[in-house]
């Protein structure tokens, strides 16, 4: 005999329709095979390589930094960078 | 960390985390970000079968900081159109419902959905996300994939013949209050024509212009800078029709020559001189013809067609 199941809110779900948090466990920095460097006397702060990472993978701040573990070596900050100060290096 | 910097041209704040998986470059987390930034947090998102139900991660986890329901894929606009009426029921009506679907689940297969939904005039905004194929399966052609390009279904000595689907004018014939374009390119014009959509009751379609480097055949570095060119040369006008009347959000001074956007893609790379002209003309003839769209529909709704400003940054 089953019985009837309740669901007032999220605590009444049964386990599996719950979800465990956010994708950020997955660090896809080992993903890379290029890595950005950011030559900090060339950078104005412009920030178009935070408004165009895919990544999220470059902080929002007063000057940009680059999020290793999580970035996967697109290029596009560089390709982006109007004032060229990201060079991709080779390797990790 | 030091403070965040003042002179940000769109907000700071992100709604979706790193960790998700997409491949390198990809275009489509960009129109997502975007899109988010002008949503919320107040925002349910429905999504089919597409490039975004992958990036979302497995199962238990998530990338996206609003709910987000996982649907067949012809029933994105449909489930949607429910979620709508639900919180309508449960009086929730300030929530923007979205519908979050690929070029395929919009021009193929979930367009009888879609339809119905916009002739009903439901409560939702549709967001499709164009990058010209189906790229999750691995890019075969969609109805969507623009004349002469290559898919894994269309090989480059029989490459696509048949032009792109015009969903704008589709979705225009409906008479739903507002339709628009938009590219990853440029954000500032995602999240003004978002916000916008999102203060309008009824339904609203948005396509957004998103490159995807594995499937275009070109390196990842370029994601944003071809949809930049594609703008720039007129391949993928940026336009917003509200209630009828077009208007041409983005016009370049000096167009780029089309052969310029095709050079950086490896799946337009067979094509010989005299097909690069033939779509240069396509392209033209498409301009004309939205200039005279702009004109018209201004003159029949007496709305005096506004002078474009001078856009600030140059023509890339």
């Amino acid at each position: 005999m089953t019985e009837k199941v309740e669901i007032r809110g999220a605590r009444d779900m049964p386990p599996m329709a719950k979800s465990l948090g956010r994708m950020s466990w997955n660090k896809t920095g080992s993903w890379r095979n290029v890595t950005p460097v950011i030559d900090y006397d060339k950078c104005t702060s412009c920030m178009l390589c935070w408004k165009f990472c895919p990544d999220l993978a470059v902080t929002c701040a007063d000057p940009p930094e680059i999020i290793l573990e999580y970035c996967k070596g697109c290029g596009v900050c560089a390709e982006e960078c109007p004032v060229d100060a990201i060079v991709m290096r080779e390797g990790l | 960390m030091a403070e965040v910097p003042k002179k940000l041209t769109i907000p700071a704040e992100e709604h979706i985390c790193s960790g998700h998986l997409a491949c390198q470059g990809c275009g489509a987390v960009l129109a997502m970000r975007y899109a988010l930034k002008a949503l919320g947090p107040n925002t349910v998102y429905t999504v089919p079968a597409c490039c975004w139900s992958v990036i979302d991660g497995p199962f238990p986890y998530t990338t996206l900081g609003v709910p987000l329901f996982h649907i067949a894929f012809e029933a994105a606009a449909a489930s949607a159109a429910g979620l709508a009426a639900g919180l309508e029921m449960v009086g929730k009506e300030d929530v923007n419902v979205v519908a979050w679907a690929g070029d395929g689940g919009t021009a193929d297969i979930g367009i009888q959905a879609l339809s119905g939904a916009a002739e009903r005039n439901d409560n939702i905004m549709y967001i499709c996300y164009d990058n010209e194929a189906y790229m999750n399966t691995g890019v075969q052609r969609s109805s969507s994939t623009p004349w002469g390009a290559w898919t894994t279904t269309t090989p480059a000595r029989h490459f696509k013949k048949r032009p792109k689907k015009n969903l704008v004018d589709i979705m225009v014939a409906h008479q739903i209050p507002y339709v628009a374009t938009a590219a990853i390119a440029f954000p500032e014009d995602v999240l003004k024509k978002v916000n916008k959509a999102k203060q309008i009751k009824g339904t609203k379609y948005l396509q957004i212009f998103a490159s995807c480097p594995p499937g275009w055949r070109m390196a990842p570095e370029y994601a944003v800078k071809s949809v930049r060119m594609a703008v720039n040369a007129r391949v993928w006008p940026l336009l917003e029709v509200d209630n009828g009347v077009y208007t041409i959000t983005r016009k370049p001074r000096k167009p780029l020559p089309v052969a310029d956007y095709l050079r950086l893609q490896g799946r337009f790379s067979h094509l010989t001189e005299e097909q690069v002209e033939e779509i240069q003309q396509m392209v033209d003839h498409n301009w004309e013809r939205l200039l005279f769209l702009e004109k018209s529909t201004h003159e029949m709704a007496g709305i005096p067609l506004e002078e474009k400003k001078k856009t600030k940054e140059p023509d890339k």
